[in-house]
């Protein structure tokens, strides 16, 4: 997965064509590096349609408060560089992800 | 021919965890299945102060960190998968998974619990914009902004401690007039300059368009209702939620004996009413619901499991 930060998110994520798929995660988060491996078979299964990235909260605190992400793990999914939907908390689960994925792209 | 596991443990919490160790160590074929996080509800704080010997970086994860390498190290399986299903009444024991199913010769239900919600309009709405269940994962968020921990619990308490090191101020908000928490917490948290207190209120409604932007409190004495809006300038603040547990026991209904909130009832060796199924940790009626006794109960569940098997399978 292609790591983006608060000076990348804009060129990869906002100006990007098509589907880009957004993992908000932190280090100090077990549970959004419990689900990391399962996103990252999601971009085995998706990778040529949709653009896996993932962004270290920590470092972008402002950024995600402006995505309105307050709350991790956070997987948000992006088209033409606006967000369109997204899964939080327990909701943020592999079959949740991936029922997200098939309903937009 | 199919794997039978001497010991299948659902949950990898500090139950889970010690349960694995104490059977892999007893040279037992053991695996844990996690649905979710490793280390369960400890690894959501950063405050751990009260296990013993653990002083040193005694976070959460770093305690559960040091549980899982010693458990692997004694050979113990984890993999993630969630429990959907058990079937009890043969000797052998089969677990359906989301993945795959097991079959256990013996089963040990570690299964803990979940915050209890506060069942208030907007709150699932705003979960993950500024309502939150655990400070380790968005503590960080609230760096500068204001932040209300609900509850007046030692873990309600203790977390709002801990968020005075990003919040520029935390009020807890507690139903009744006085706290409930450990006594050496209430007074670190009398003294904490950044830490207020609204006695006898409870919410009504979290509200807020995409992020949360105001909460309704309630006065539980007068019944008055007072709304809260967030700085113009912040345009958010966080409302951290410790209103109690749920237990995770909802597998097991009809098949093992519970209390009425739910709770697994075990006997002190932790056997529950099926042989060859015990039950560790929070998910089970009991007085304290700590680490320290979430892994002496593991620990007794995993000799318990080791007699049982001697006692059944090995004549
Ligand atoms: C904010 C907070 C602060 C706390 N602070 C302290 C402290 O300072 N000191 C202290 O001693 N204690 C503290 N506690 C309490 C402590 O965390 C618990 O007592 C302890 O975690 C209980 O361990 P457990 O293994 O029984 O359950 P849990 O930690 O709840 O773990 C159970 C695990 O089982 C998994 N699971 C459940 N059902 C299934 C299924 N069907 N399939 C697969 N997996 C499943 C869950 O995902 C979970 O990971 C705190 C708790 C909270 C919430």
């Amino acid at each position: 997965m292609l790591a983006v930060d608060k000076d990348t998110f804009e060129k990869e994520v906002l100006e990007a064509e098509g589907a880009v798929l957004v993992d908000y995660w932190s280090e100090g988060c077990e549970p959004c590096k419990a689900l990391m491996p399962d996103i990252e078979a999601l971009e085995e299964a998706y990778g040529d349609t949709v653009k896996f990235v993932k962004l270290d909260t920590t470092k972008a605190r402002r950024l995600a408060i402006k995505q309105k992400v307050l709350g991790l793990p956070t997987i948000a999914l992006y088209k033409n560089g606006e967000k369109i939907e997204e899964v939080t908390k327990e909701d943020a689960s592999k079959a949740n992800v991936e029922a997200m994925i098939k309903k937009h792209v | 021919m199919e794997k039978i596991y001497d010991v299948v443990i659902i949950g990898a919490g500090p139950a889970g965890l010690s349960a694995g160790l104490y059977a892999a160590r007893g040279k037992m074929s053991t695996l844990i299945l996690e649905k979710d996080k490793t280390g369960g509800q400890i690894s959501t704080t950063n405050e751990v102060a009260n296990y013993p010997g653990s002083i040193e970086n005694a976070t959460g994860p770093s305690l559960v960190a040091r549980m899982v390498e010693q458990c692997k190290e004694f050979g113990a399986e984890m993999k993630k998968d969630t429990i959907k299903e058990v079937q009890v009444e043969g000797k052998i024991k089969v677990l359906v998974g989301e993945k795959e199913t097991y079959k256990a010769k013996t089963i040990i239900m570690a299964g803990g619990a979940s915050p209890r919600l506060m069942d208030v309009p907007g709150e699932k709405k705003l979960t993950g914009k500024g309502v939150s269940y655990c400070a380790t994962c968005d503590a960080d968020f609230f760096t500068d902004f204001e932040v209300f921990v609900i509850g007046g619990g030692d873990s309600a308490v203790e977390e709002a401690i801990h968020l005075t090191k990003f919040a520029r101020k935390v009020t807890v908000v507690h139903r009744r007039d006085e706290l409930r928490a450990a006594k050496s917490i209430q007074e670190k948290a009398f003294k904490n300059e950044k830490i207020e207190f609204i006695w006898d209120t409870v919410v009504e409604e979290v509200k807020g368009d995409g992020l949360v932007e105001s909460v309704v409190f309630k006065n539980v004495k007068s019944g008055e209702l007072h709304e809260y809006h967030a700085d113009e300038e912040d345009g958010t603040f966080g409302i951290f939620v410790f209103v109690g547990y749920l237990p995770q026991t909802e597998l097991f209904k009809e098949i093992l004996d519970m209390d009425k909130a739910g709770y697994l009832i075990t006997d002190d060796n932790m056997n529950t009413n099926v042989a060859g199924v015990f039950a560790a940790g929070d998910c089970r009626v009991k007085s304290l619901r700590q680490v320290v006794t979430a892994v002496a109960d593991g620990a007794i569940a995993a000799i318990q499991a080791e007699k049982y098997i001697a006692n059944v399978f090995e004549e």
